[in-house]
This record gives structure tokens, sequence and C-alpha cells, in this order.
């Protein structure tokens, strides 16, 4: 979608492609903007023609022009309805074409939002992508309101062109001496105006940014008291935005008397031209009279052109912001494989996986966050896997869900590389839990399964309940008036951190997954009420459901059958909990770290378990 | 995302069910609105008389050119005896001086109204932003912040578009109807009564049409901001939604509200078409009016041709600015739309506000009372019942009881993020109501679950807890800065964990300071609550678990964060309400039982029980 080539280039581009993306919508705006430009000297050659024939001899005494005076009303009515259809259609048409277009802009951007992978969006703040759908789009699109307008007129300026050359070709050339002013005073406007609309429009996305995420830290702020502080920060990007509007004000405010005034200057340039030609005899003074009212209807186009050359640098910076997103790459490619049906768990291999990350901080460069893992989970098998922090525990278990791919080796589904499956074929076999819960504005039914009503394959009611009682969130729901069609988020009722845990592993396991990863999905929900969900899914059905969890509860590790002890970015040793606490020193300084601190709060006086909720005892 | 992770658990509770809502637009009428706004944004009106008179000169500028050039072909070229080229060359000369001027007086105008409005509307910005924080609304989840953000950004935007240019035009419009309407006057009163006859019914149309336009353009604010919210989604959810497959559904999502924009914005451009070229009829059906009863009344003997053909010449002086006031209103009407979106945040009543004797406590040992504190969200039941309380200065209390029992509550009180309804809570004896916000938010601070982290470096973000400084300007301010939170993170033991980070202490903790794991996210707001330095510290207690190492971190810097100060916990865990000095039982809002932990694990009440029952489930 980037543009390319000179800024005259560019610009022509990007109002083609938004006139050819909507045909018949332009096709009208032009035509009733023509219209427009043909009724606008239609109305001043009907005064005339009124005024000259029928008002000043019916006013003389001539009987003939009296009864034309009902002719005259009629006739100047008639254009005037026409006039005004033709402006109704052309605002209406260069109206929709430009919500048309800026749909557009909105809907290419929002599809790449759903399409890149996370970790684009991790380096892209959420306040500019909100930014982009709402002030990049408006810019990029705003010289499609005056376009048609402009184009339509163009008619004017032809009809004017050729009859100044059937006057006199001197006075038409001195008419037309005002084009090349124009190219001219616009390349200075462009060279001057495209760094200022620039700098702008990326203060608009700071300020969006600042916003969200002084708004995120709304509770923070209340804590510390750092309203002012707060203030401050928003009101130095505020004041930076507004002396980067006042710039591109104050260009704009130069340029648009000049452009404005051109067709006046030409009409002088016109009339001494004109005095020299009419000294000379070549031509009649009418002729230069004529010369100079064909160059005042050039005023009309010209100044419709003024406002698309007034938009046009704005609109580029826009577009190209908006292009930045959409052409953006590193979208993940699918592949046409499929996964075997089946009712047992998907078996997972780990093939010399290796992971870098781009690291944007003091120093540039890539970090490391995999490297060389080999691993092996059989169908079936529940797999705990355990590090330190940073030890790349998230990074593995995320290239489960393809979130993201490796950078070196393959993660095979069931045998299949996971880049050569079809695209949705991973998220209907393997569910992913992460420790945040994003709650969607919608009834609990929805933020269940995901769908809407009566959408294809969506889950029952019941098989919503049986999801949510695995999770323990049931009777939480139950207690709700509305029960399933009860509103989550900002208007609705608002779940605990562990409550809400709960409802992403509902999510989960409404899909009834061949694999199911939880990374942390366990961490704010009570050690009890989380062994009950793991022992839940084992009722479920052992060997139906392959689960992969990040843990950090020795009570969680326990009930898995083989335990992976990773540390920066490789795996220490795989086995059984026994088998490791008997022959990796790092898992058992590791495993007894936990105990050992709790051990030493019970001599300090303090308890030993301290995972408990207090909600959750004394329910 | 995970910002959204275990939503604090002092923001969820029960106060967005019933705290009160940021209203979607002000109920102002257009001109209320109007002069609410320019109140708002006192700096719109810096020197607007002198702009005016400009404007008033570059539009007499656009009447007296074309005059010039009338003078220059009839007294010049259309001169008795030929053309006659001194002349023309004069007139021209003086025309250009006059175009030069007018065009002058036009950049200045422009240059002054960007001036003026843009320092209103960062103003503007600002003010609404710091409403917002005022505000405690705010307090509520984080999924649909995009609309808030538009608040400050895209709806003051749209104001600009107006002010910049359409304010000063209508009061130039009107002065050029007056002015128009006086000469018309003097040249046929009867047929400036039939041409004001003539747009009476428009007026009365336009009024119409213009409340309609305007509810469209309410709608169209209030789909962009209903978008934004959709396009969160996708945003900050973006993890859950590649997670579990949905981009499917959430692009219908995006689409609807997407296509639902585009139609507000294609009817809002329909209306004001229709508007428009409604006023464009009645202009030019006008000039039939007037050739018809002008001619009869020439026949009559009333008028001369030649006062019909200057009356014909104002009409349509008298027009132009008819036309460009129907145009400025329409305007007009999308700019108060914005302005009402940013006025309702302005507007929201800020329930916690500092009393104009508001006085600074010294600083020291804090002590906390509650005099029969009664408390309700408006129009809901008593979450509190007149709750009495007195907590020593350096005690370490931990308030236990169940979800909903109001125990949250009671810390919002203690904070002031809220006043209860009745009697009084005490900061040293002295109502909280009655302290200054600086001093209040310099002695209490509250330390919520989940610590929010700007994107920065941990030093930022641990410095932003320091008092005076904001972020380090100098490079002798940055020297002492770094050097504070170098040896707060010593103090609270954290010294070895940030050698452990890749840049230490300028490591950079990503957006919502996702690049750092849960615990290593509390680490950073321990050290920054640290170097807060309170007199009374509120912890509403985390209840995620961590991994093992980072637990251990937590715990011995809360032990010295603690040390020596008053700390009121809002206690998850029982183990931390057995290693407080005191525990303060909450139910059903009331404070049922008080007493050391020893005390009343014995006592046979509500404390044992829970106790008891927790023993029995976790030996």
């Amino acid at each position: 979608m980037m543009l390319t080539g000179s800024r005259t280039r560019r610009s022509l581009v990007l109002m083609w492609r938004g006139m050819r993306a909507h045909p018949g919508t332009y096709v009208l705006a032009v035509t009733a903007s023509a219209l427009f430009g043909a009724m606008t000297v239609g109305v001043s050659r009907a005064v005339g023609w009124a005024t000259d024939a029928v008002v000043v001899p019916a006013i003389a005494g001539d009987e003939a022009a009296r009864d034309r005076i009902w002719l005259a009303g009629v006739v100047l009515g008639a254009v005037a309805l026409t006039l005004a259809l033709s402006v109704a259609g052309r605002r209406m048409w260069a109206g929709y074409g430009f919500s048309d277009n800026i749909a557009d802009h909105r809907s290419a951007l929002t599809t790449q939002y759903l399409r890149l992978p996370v970790s684009w969006h991790r380096a892209h703040p959420a306040g500019q992508l909100l930014n982009h759908t709402t002030s990049d789009a408006e810019a990029a699109n705003g010289v499609f309101n005056p376009l048609p307008f402009a184009l339509g007129v163009v008619v004017m300026i032809v009809t004017a062109v050729v009859m100044l050359f059937s006057i006199d070709p001197w006075l038409a050339l001195a008419a037309l001496v005002i084009f090349p002013v124009t190219v001219v005073a616009n390349t200075i406007y462009q060279r001057y105006m495209s760094p200022a609309v620039t700098r702008a429009q990326q203060l608009r996305g700071d300020v969006a940014d600042v916003a969200h995420e002084s708004f995120e830290a709304a509770l923070l702020v209340k804590a510390l008291g750092t309203e002012g502080r707060e203030e401050a920060r928003f009101a130095a990007t505020a004041g930076d935005l507004r002396a980067a509007n006042v710039r591109v004000g104050v260009v704009r405010a130069i340029f648009d008397p000049v452009i404005q005034n051109l067709p006046a200057i030409g009409t002088l340039v016109v009339l001494a031209v004109g005095t020299w030609r009419a000294g000379s005899g070549d031509v009649a003074a009418g002729d230069v009279v004529s010369a100079a009212y064909l160059l005042t209807m050039m005023t009309v186009p010209l100044m419709a052109f003024g406002w698309v050359l007034g938009e046009l640098p704005r609109a580029l910076v826009g577009y190209d912001r908006i292009s930045e997103v959409v052409d953006a790459d590193g979208e993940l490619a699918y592949g046409t494989g499929r996964l075997p049906a089946s009712d047992g768990g998907l078996g997972v291999r780990f093939e010399r996986v290796g992971v870098d990350v781009e690291v944007t901080g003091l120093e540039r460069g890539t970090r490391t966050l995999l490297e060389g893992v080999d691993l092996e989970v059989p169908a079936g098998a529940t797999v705990a896997v355990v590090g330190p922090t940073g030890a790349g525990k998230t990074t593995l278990v995320s290239l489960l869900a393809r979130l993201s791919d490796p950078t070196r080796g393959r993660v095979l589904l069931d045998g299949t590389d996971a880049r050569e499956l079809a695209a949705g074929e991973i998220p209907a076999h393997v569910a992913l839990v992460t420790q945040s819960t994003f709650v969607f504005e919608d009834s609990v039914r929805a933020n269940v399964t995901l769908a809407d009503r009566g959408e294809d394959g969506s889950p029952s009611d019941d098989e919503v309940w049986e999801a949510l009682r695995l999770a323990r969130l049931d009777d939480t729901i139950r207690a709700y008036p509305d029960g399933l069609d009860a509103p989550l988020g900002e208007r609705g009722a608002n779940l605990s951190g562990g409550q809400r845990q709960r409802l992403a592993i509902a999510r989960a396991l409404v899909r009834r997954p061949r694999l199911l990863v939880l990374d942390d999905a366990t961490s704010a929900v009570d050690p009890r009420v989380e062994q009950a969900i793991l022992h839940g899914l084992a009722e479920q059905g052992s060997g139906a459901t392959t689960v992969i969890m990040v843990a950090y509860r020795m009570s969680s590790v326990a009930l898995a059958d083989t335990v992976v002890h990773l540390d920066d970015g490789g795996v220490v040793d795989v086995g059984p909990h026994e088998e490791l606490m008997a022959r990796d020193p790092g898992y058992r300084e590791l495993a007894t770290a936990y105990q050992a601190e709790a051990e030493r709060r019970e001599r300090a006086g303090d308890e030993t378990d301290r995972d408990d909720e207090l909600q959750e005892v004394a329910r | 995302m995970s910002a959204t992770t275990a939503e604090p658990g002092i923001s969820e509770d029960e106060l967005d069910a019933n705290g009160a809502r940021i209203e979607s637009v002000s109920s102002l009428g257009v001109f209320a609105t109007l002069r609410r706004g320019v109140q708002l944004s006192p700096e719109m009106l810096n020197g607007v008389w002198i702009t005016l008179a400009l404007a008033v000169l570059a539009a007499g500028g656009k009447v007296v050119v074309p005059l010039a050039v009338q003078r220059t072909i009839d007294d010049g070229i259309l001169a008795e005896g030929g053309p006659d080229a001194g002349r023309v060359v004069t007139l021209a000369a003086l025309a250009a001086v006059g175009l030069v001027l007018a065009g002058v007086c036009a950049a200045l105008v422009n240059v002054r109204l960007f001036r003026s409005t843009e320092a209103g509307l960062a103003t503007l910005r600002t003010r609404a932003f710091r409403h917002v924080h005022d505000l405690s609304t705010l307090t509520q989840n984080t999924e649909r912040r995009g609309a808030l953000v538009a608040r400050v950004t895209n709806d003051v935007d749209t104001i600009s578009l107006f002010v910049q240019w359409g304010g000063i035009m209508l009061l130039v419009s009107v002065l050029q109807i007056l002015v128009a309407t006086a000469l018309m006057a003097w040249y046929s009163p009867v047929l400036t009564v039939v041409v004001w006859v003539c747009f009476v019914p428009m007026f009365l149309f336009m009024r119409v049409g213009q409340r309609k336009v305007n509810a469209a353009y309410t709608l169209v604010r209030e789909r962009v901001g209903a978008m934004l919210g959709a396009i969160s989604e996708s945003v900050v959810g973006a993890e859950t939604v590649r997670a579990y497959g949905v981009s499917a559904r959430t692009g219908r999502r995006i689409s609807q509200a997407v296509e639902a924009t585009r139609r507000a914005q294609r009817r809002s451009m329909e209306l004001v078409a229709i508007v428009f070229s409604s006023g464009v009829f009645v202009a030019n059906l006008v000039l039939a009016v007037v050739v018809v009863l002008g001619a009869w009344l020439g026949i009559g003997g009333a008028l001369s041709a030649g006062e019909i053909v200057a009356f014909l010449f104002l009409v349509q002086l008298f027009t132009g600015p008819v036309q460009m006031g129907t145009e400025i209103l329409n305007e007009m009407q999308n700019a108060v739309a914005g302005w009402r979106r940013v006025i309702a945040v302005v507007e929201t009543p800020v329930e916690v506000t500092e009393a104009p004797d508001a006085v600074d406590l010294p600083r020291g040992p804090a002590r906390v009372t509650l005099r029969d504190v009664r408390f309700a969200y408006s129009g809901g039941p008593d979450v509190l019942h007149g709750v009495s309380l007195d907590l020593p200065p350096r005690t370490k209390v931990a308030v236990v009881g169940q979800t909903g029992s109001g125990k949250t509550t009671i810390a919002k009180l203690v904070t002031r993020l809220m006043d209860p309804v009745e009697g009084t809570v005490e900061l040293d004896g002295t109502d909280l109501r009655k302290v200054s916000f600086a001093s209040l938010r310099e002695r209490v601070v509250l330390v919520p679950q989940e610590g929010f982290l700007f994107d920065g470096t941990v030093l930022e973000n641990a410095a932003y807890g320091l008092r005076n400084g904001t972020r380090p300007t100098t490079p002798d301010d940055a020297g002492e800065v770094r050097a504070a939170v170098s040896d707060a993170f010593a103090e609270l033991g954290l010294s070895d964990w940030v050698e452990t980070l890749p840049d230490g202490l300028d490591t950079q903790v990503g957006q919502r300071g996702e690049a750092l794991s849960a615990g290593e996210r509390q680490l950073v707001a321990i050290a920054r609550a640290y170097l807060a330095a309170p007199d009374l510290l509120v912890l509403d207690e985390a209840t995620s678990a961590v991994d093992p190492a980072a637990e251990v971190r937590i715990a011995r810097a809360l032990d010295s964060l603690t040390a020596g100060r008053s700390t009121i916990t809002i206690a998850h865990r029982l183990s931390t309400a057995e290693a407080a000095d005191l525990v303060v039982v909450v139910d059903a809002g009331e404070i049922v039982e008080t007493g050391p932990h020893a005390e009343l694990a014995a006592a046979g009440g509500i404390y044992s029980r829970m106790h008891a029952s927790w023993v029995s489930q976790t030996r």
C-alpha cells in the first residue's frame, strides 16, 4: 500500500486509489460537480438574459417582454433548482466517498491488528494503534471531501481556456500565467507543510499514547497522588502538539490567501496585457472585458483546487502512517496441513528449537530466549515446566499455540510442523491459558464461548456450565441474577483476579482441546481450587488431553507425570519429580527454595502455606 | 495485555458497579455548549476583537478588489477614445496593493486564530485529562480505555476545525448580511422585505435541519467511541484473540462497529448536503423572485431598470454570506458534538475534593481513627454500617473478611479515594476531608495488588515514587535520583536482583511492564512505594503466586518496606493476619472482632472459625 515516487506521483496515486475503490460514487460525485460548474455559469447567464431581454425592455414598455416576465421567473427558478440538486448530489456523493474510504482504511488497519503476531503488538503502543484508526485515517482521507468538487469544475477551467484562446492567444497566455504560479506556490507550500504535518500527526499519536497509558495507571496515580505530575506530562505533550499545529496553521495561513487571490492577480495581468493589445488594435475593448470575466469564472475551480492541494500534505502523512501498519509483515503464514481427527491428546515434539528476539533497549541487537530445546511430550501426558524467572518457560509454551514461530528448529504437533498447519487448525485443538485474562465487554456466556449465539459449532449452555463447573466458577455465575447472560466488563460485574483466571480456564475447557497449555494460569487461584480444577481435568478422561503447564507450586508439579526443568533458555533435565530431585541439583534447589522460605517464615512465627486466599477459606 | 491480569482488588470490588459514570454527551444546548466550551478554553478569545477587525478588513478586500477591477475596465479599457494605458496601470497597481493588504490581513487572521484556538484546545485537552484522573470512575476495567482516550484526542480535534475558521467567518458573514441588507433597503425597501421573507422559511427549515445534523454528528462521535472500544479488543487483547483463535469473531465485531460508524457518517453527510443545498436553492430562487417582482414594480414606475440591475447585484452579495453561514452552522454542529463529549467529562462532578481550608499535617507516625463511619455507593445499600476503629501509630494491621464484607471499602476510605456518607475518618485526629491532598498523599500511600509500570526503565518507574522530583531533568538531578533509587533497592535487599537484569536499573520494562514477570513488577512497585516514604502504608495484598525465588524476594522487601511504619493490609492470606500486630475482622459491613491474632483465634468468634477451617484444610 506504501506510496512511492515523487510527491506528485504519490499524491496522484493516493487520490486515484481512493476513487477507484468506489468508482460509482465518484462518477456520480464528479458528474454532479460538473453540473454544478455548468449551473454556476448558467445562473449568471440566466440573470443576464432576464435583465437584458425581459426586465429592461419590459420597463421600457415592450408588451412582448412583459409577457415573458413569468417565463424569466420560471427559467431562473429551474436553474436554481438544478443548481441546488447538483450541490446536494456533489456533497452527498463526496461524503459517501469520504465515509467509505475512511471505513476501508479502518478495515485494512484492524485486519492487520488481528493478523500481526503478538510480538508486533508488544512493540506498538496501544494508544498509537487506536489513533491510526481515527486521526490518521481522517487525515489520509481529508482530501476526498474537496476532490470531486475540484475534478468536476475542471470543466469550467477547460471551457474558460478554450474561450480565452478563441478571443486572443496573447490574452489567453496572460490569463494562464496563474497556472505556473500556482504550481510554484504549491511546491513551496508542500516543502514547508510536509515536515510540519508529519510532526503534528506523530504528536497526535503521542498524545493518545500518553493518555492511554496514564488512564491505565489511574489507580497508581491516585494512590501516589501524582495527578499533578501526570497532568504536567500530558500537558507537555499536548503543548508540543499545540506548537506543531500552530506551525501547520501558519504555513497554511500564508498559503491560503495566495491561492485565493491568484485569479484576481490573473485578472490584473489580463487587463494590463489587454490594454496593450487593444491599444495596438489587435483586440476589441469588449474582448478584454470578456477575458476578464472568463477569469472570474475560474475563481471557483481554482479555490477548489486550493483546498485539494491544501489537504494533500496531511493526506500523504496520514496515508504513510497507515501504510506502515498495513504493509507490516511478520504475520504467520499458514500451510494446508490438518491434524488427524482423534479423541486422544495431542503429541508434542520440540526439535532443536531456538528463539531470538530483537532487543530495543540500551544495547540493540538480538537476545536468545531459547536454544537447542529438544523435547518429546507423548499424547495424553501431563507435563510441568519449571524454572526460574527468565528461563524461557513462557516463550516455550507460547510456541505451542503458535503465538510466534521458533527462529530455529521445529515444533511438531502430532508429527506435523506447526507452520504447515492450516489457519484455524491450532486454535481448534490447542488452548493456551495465560496468567492474564482479557475480559470482553460481553455476557458471561460469550466470554466463555467467544462465539455469537447460534453460531456454527458454538457450545451449548450445558457445555458452558460444564466448563464453568470444571473451572470452579459455576457457583459464582449462578449467584448472578442473569446467570450466563450477566454482562461482564466495564458495565457489568467484575471478577477478582482468581475468578478471571478461572474464566479463562473455562474458556479453554469448553473447546475440549486436545492440548491444554497453562502458562501460570492459576497463579491467583486458591491452591485447593487449583487442585480441584486439575483433578477435574484428569477425570474428564485421562489421555483425552495433553496438559503442559508452567507451574510455581509444588502441589501442581506433583500432579505432573513428567517435569521439564528449564534454565537460561535450555532444557536442563526431564523426568518425574522424584528422579529430578535425585539427580538434578538445580531443580532440587528450585523445588526446595519455596519450602525453605516457608520454613523460615514458620520459624519466625509465620505460616507455612502462604498461598491460601482468605476469601476462599472463609467461603 | 497483562495489565488486566489479576485486576487490582481495590479497583474492582464495589466501586465500578456503583460509581459515578461519565456521560457519553453533555445535555447542554448548542449555545450553552459553545458558551461553556469557550469558558473552558478562555485563550480562544485572546485578542478576538483585533482578529475580528482584521477579518472585516480581509473580507472588505474581497469586495474592494472586484470593484477596482470594475473601475479599471470601465474607466481604463472602455474609456472614451480607446483604452487609457496610464489609467489602467494606476488602477491595476491600486488593486494589486489592495489585494496584498487584504491577503496580509487574511493571513494574520488565520495565524491569530490558529494561535488562540490551539492554545485553548490544549488547555481543554489537559483539563479533561486531569478531570478524568480526579474522578474515581477511572478505577475501572482497562478494556474500554480507548473510548475515554478519544475524549482528549479525537473529540477535541473535531472542535478545532470549526473554531479556526467558522467562528470568525460566522461573525463576518452576519456583518456582510447586515451591510447588504442596508444597501438593498436603500434601493428598494419593498424588494428587501420580499428577499427577507423568502429566507424566513429557509431559516425555519434550517433550525429543524440543524438539529438533525447535530443529532447525526453526535451519533458519529458516539459510534467512533464505540468503535475504538471494539478495536481496543484486538489491540489490548491481542494475545487472547490469538490464543483462542477468535480473530474471525473479533474481526466481525470490529467490522460491525466500523460499518456502524460509516453508516452514521454517511447519514450525517446526507443531512448536511440537504440542509446546505436547500440554502443554495433559496439563495438562487430569490433571484427569480426579484426579477419577476422587480419587473412589475418597474412597470408600475416604482423602480428604474438600473436600480433593478443594481439590486440583483446586491442580492448576490446578500446570498453569498447566507450560504456561507449555512455551511458554518453545519460545521458548528460537528464541533458542538465533539465539545459536548469533552464537556461531559469535565462536568462530571468529582466526588472527592480538597477543602478550601485544608491543612498540611506534620510528618510522623500515623494514627488512624474511624468514627461511626457509614458508607454506601450512590443509591445502593450501606456497605459499612457505622464502623469505629482506632489504629495506634506504628501498628501493623491486617483487615480480614470475605469478598463484599467491606474490607476494601475501609482501605478506600482511609486513603480517601472516597468519603464516608456519615462519620469521619481521621489521620492523627484530623478529619481527612480537612487535610490537603499534597499532605495526605505524602503521608498515606496505597500499594495496589498489581503494580502498574509505565513504559520506561526500572529506574524511572521506581523514581516515580519520589515526592518532589518528576523525571530526572539535569545531570546532577539524574545522579541524585539514581543514587536514591539504587539505595532503595539496596535497603529492600534487591540489589542482587537488579544486577540480574540485562541493563540493571536502565532495563526497559516494556508497555505496562510486560517485559518483566509479574513478581518482578511487584518488586519495582515495592521500591516505588519505598521511595514514596509514607507514614501510613495501605497494602492491598497481592494474591497471585509468583515463582519461588521472586516470592522470597517480595516477602523480604515487604518486611523492609513496612518496618517502622503504620500499615494497614487488606489481607487475602491468613498468614498475613497471623504476622500482624492487630487483626480487624470485617463481616457484612461491621467490624465484628479486633485484637491480636492469638487472642482472636482463641476467642471462639468468626475469626477462630475461619482459622480453624483454614488449619484443617491446609494441614
